[in-house]
């Protein structure tokens, strides 16, 4: 690090780490960045809802990775002969069982990482795709500009989960082909962001500092326009996200998504629709699963954006 | 004096300008329209790794396979079969759909009532609560009624529609009895009752068949409360916002103090104002209805263009999908072309310029 400022102990005797942590007069810019950590991170657990959220998905992760530990039973070998269909509250199987006599909470619990697999899988595609190419058409402006984004509005324009359909068709159905689908589909609205961000800050006067120093165009992308789009742009990939589990449990739905011994939530839906008059448990679960973690995924957006973004607080 | 003499010129500018933006206005529409032929060729003729051996399945002898390939033109160079395809497709040709043997328009033509009736019935829904709703939660911002109409959008934000369309239906048909399923009407009356326009709703009610239009109403009113809903968070979530946006103008300080009534600032003023973007949103959540009803229409057996397009994908109908894809870009490009063009109109702030 180029510190230009002497080095100073991170804690004075007489000072507390919450003095330290908000002072206005930093002395390095590592306490400016932890500060301002501190500062959003005070906002953000002020919104109940928002830490709610923050609780879901932290537990949903955990889930996800002692899932072999927590799972009573086997994903996908059920017992057929003494075990099929029981309701939930049946001794050995909390949320029942669906018809191959597989438990549903183990089922649940196994599945949770493919849903955490396929939105982590779309956010690493499309949150750099899009953010490449919407600051690159934003710094670069003209041409390559106005190219880059008739594309980006031809992808926007495009209704998504049809377009998703389409792809999947074509590709073949499967977990691997609908996450491509949904990546496809989901970069537009990033690089639209991202040039917006891009515009505010590609004529201030740090950028020209950076490029009188010598700076290559790629380096000020880089180093100096992209993170200064990274929060809105996180903010908006964690709103998105609850979008994508939905779109992800819709093509399993339709039987395009993953396919059946897979315990992934949207298939497990469509496998108990057609018990849904008798046996309502083998559909109602999953939904259940889905509704808590993009709920999760909403709040935990919603204070992120608030946190992050004050003029938007409140609306 | 000088300001008609300046007129003149001013005038001709504007025209111009009108003309600039017409332009462009057909550029943007011309280039979308072409992006989502050259997708939906793309995944038609370019993914799949043999369209020809997805006709005649593998076991076909070379011959067949290469005559099979003759015809359909996947000699051609690439671009040589886009310009056909973009031929066939501006002249409203999808290929023959394998399913029905019928042409793909014609299938879609016969569906497309369907989807934009149940679309309709959700958007109203959705509107007619979800603009009140929003109203009221900015008004009382922070009261229990904004806490109420958050999580009830929230909610409508994160609940996989196709999952409340069953439960739904395990509760309000199978249990209570209150609604019908499936489809759109009764087979009693499916083969007494000749639609006229297709919408069925409107049909019934034109001929003055009440009974029909009862049952009608009893089969649309569960999948249309769903798309409502669907459509009444995101209403709800930006009418609010607008509102919020609004009633912190000075206007209202204005009006306030000239002793009009809450009620009358409120619901006149500010909501008058905040109608302008409204419009978009609801227009644009009425072309998201059309997708959306992809899944419903699946979960309801409901026969529009959805349940068409998901059908003809569990038969490998790629005429039918793509052409169905092309039908409903080509509404959606429209809906939010016509929403942009809305907004200009009503807001006179961008008419000057």
């Amino acid at each position: 690090m180029t510190d230009p400022s002497s080095p100073v102990p991170p804690m004075a005797s007489n000072e507390s780490w919450r003095d330290w942590l908000l002072t206005a007069e930093p002395h390095s810019r590592h306490q400016a960045r932890l500060g301002r950590a501190y500062v959003t991170w005070r906002r953000f657990s002020e919104n109940r809802l928002a830490v709610t959220g923050l609780l879901i998905i932290v537990a949903l992760v955990l889930i996800a990775a002692f899932a072999d530990l927590l799972a009573p039973h086997s994903a996908t070998i059920g017992n057929l002969a003494g075990a099929r269909l029981l309701p939930p509250g049946s001794p050995g199987f909390l949320l029942g069982t669906d018809d191959q006599g597989r438990d549903i909470l183990s089922r649940l619990l196994i599945g949770s990482r493919i849903t955490l697999a396929v939105v982590a899988l779309v956010a690493i595609i499309a949150a750099p795709v899009g953010l490449l190419i919407g600051t690159v058409s934003g710094f670069a402006g003209g041409y390559v500009d106005a190219v880059l984004m008739r594309i980006t509005d031809i992808f926007l324009a495009f209704p998504k989960l049809i377009l998703a359909l389409a792809f999947v068709a074509a590709l073949g159905p499967g977990i691997e082909n609908a996450v491509i689908a949904i990546a496809l589909t989901s970069w537009p609205p990033y690089a639209r962001l991202a040039r917006a961000e891009t515009l505010g800050v590609r004529n201030s006067d740090y950028i020209s500092a950076v490029r009188l120093m010598g700076a290559s165009p790629a380096r000020i992308v880089i180093r100096h326009i992209m993170p200064m789009c990274l929060s809105s742009l996180i903010v908006r990939v964690t709103l998105d996200m609850a979008g994508i589990i939905l779109t992800a449990a819709g093509l399993g739905f339709l039987g395009l998504g993953a396919q059946p011994p897979m315990p992934e939530w949207g298939t497990m839906i469509a496998s108990g629709r057609r018990f849904i008059l008798d046996q309502w448990w083998v559909a109602t679960m999953p939904g259940i699963a889905i509704l808590i973690v993009s709920l999760g995924f909403n709040l935990l957006g919603d204070g992120l954006r608030d946190a992050l973004d004050p003029r938007e607080a409140g609306r | 004096m000088a300001a008609i003499e300046a007129s003149k010129p001013a005038r001709r500018r504007r025209v111009r300008g009108l003309a600039v933006n017409f332009g462009r206005f057909a550029i943007m529409l011309a280039t979308t329209f072409l992006g989502l032929l050259a997708v939906t060729f793309f995944i038609g003729r370019v993914v799949p790794i043999d369209p020809v051996l997805a006709i005649v399945g593998d076991r076909a002898p070379a011959s067949v396979v290469e005559r099979v390939r003759e015809q359909m033109g996947f000699n051609l160079p690439l671009w040589e079969q886009f310009f056909i395809y973009l031929k066939q497709a501006l002249a409203g040709d999808f290929g023959i759909s394998v399913l029905t043997t019928n042409p793909v328009l014609e299938d879609i033509r016969n569906v497309f009532p369907a989807t934009l009736e149940l679309a309709t019935v959700g958007t109203l829904i959705g509107a007619g609560l979800g603009v009140p709703l929003g109203v009221v939660a900015a008004v009382r911002r922070g009261s229990i009624a904004d806490q109420i109409v958050r999580i009830v959008g929230l909610i409508g934000y994160s609940v996989p529609i196709f999952w409340l369309g069953l439960l739904s239906l395990l509760l309000f048909y199978a249990r209570l009895k209150w609604v019908a399923y499936p489809g759109r009407l009764d087979v009693a009356y499916e083969y007494t009752f000749t639609p006229i326009t297709g919408l069925y709703l409107f049909d019934a009610a034109w001929t003055r068949q009440w009974d029909v239009l009862w049952d009608a109403f009893r089969h649309i009113i569960l999948p249309g409360s769903l798309l409502g809903y669907f459509s009444l968070a995101y209403i709800s979530r930006m009418t609010r916002s607008f509102m919020l946006n609004e009633l912190g103008q000075e206007y209202i300080v204005a009006a306030r103090a000239k002793g009009l009534s809450e009620r009358r600032i409120v619901w006149f003023h500010a909501l008058r104002n905040a109608s302008v973007p409204l419009v978009t949103v609801i227009a644009l959540s009425y072309a998201g209805l059309l997708e959306g009803s992809v899944l419903t229409e699946t979960v309801f057996s409901w026969p529009g263009i959805g349940l068409y397009i998901t059908n003809s994908l569990q038969n490998a109908d790629m005429n039918a999908v793509l052409g169905g894809t092309i039908v409903i870009g080509s509404v959606f490009i429209a809906i939010n072309l016509f929403s942009d063009f809305l907004y200009r109109l009503l807001d006179p702030r961008t008419r000057a310029k």
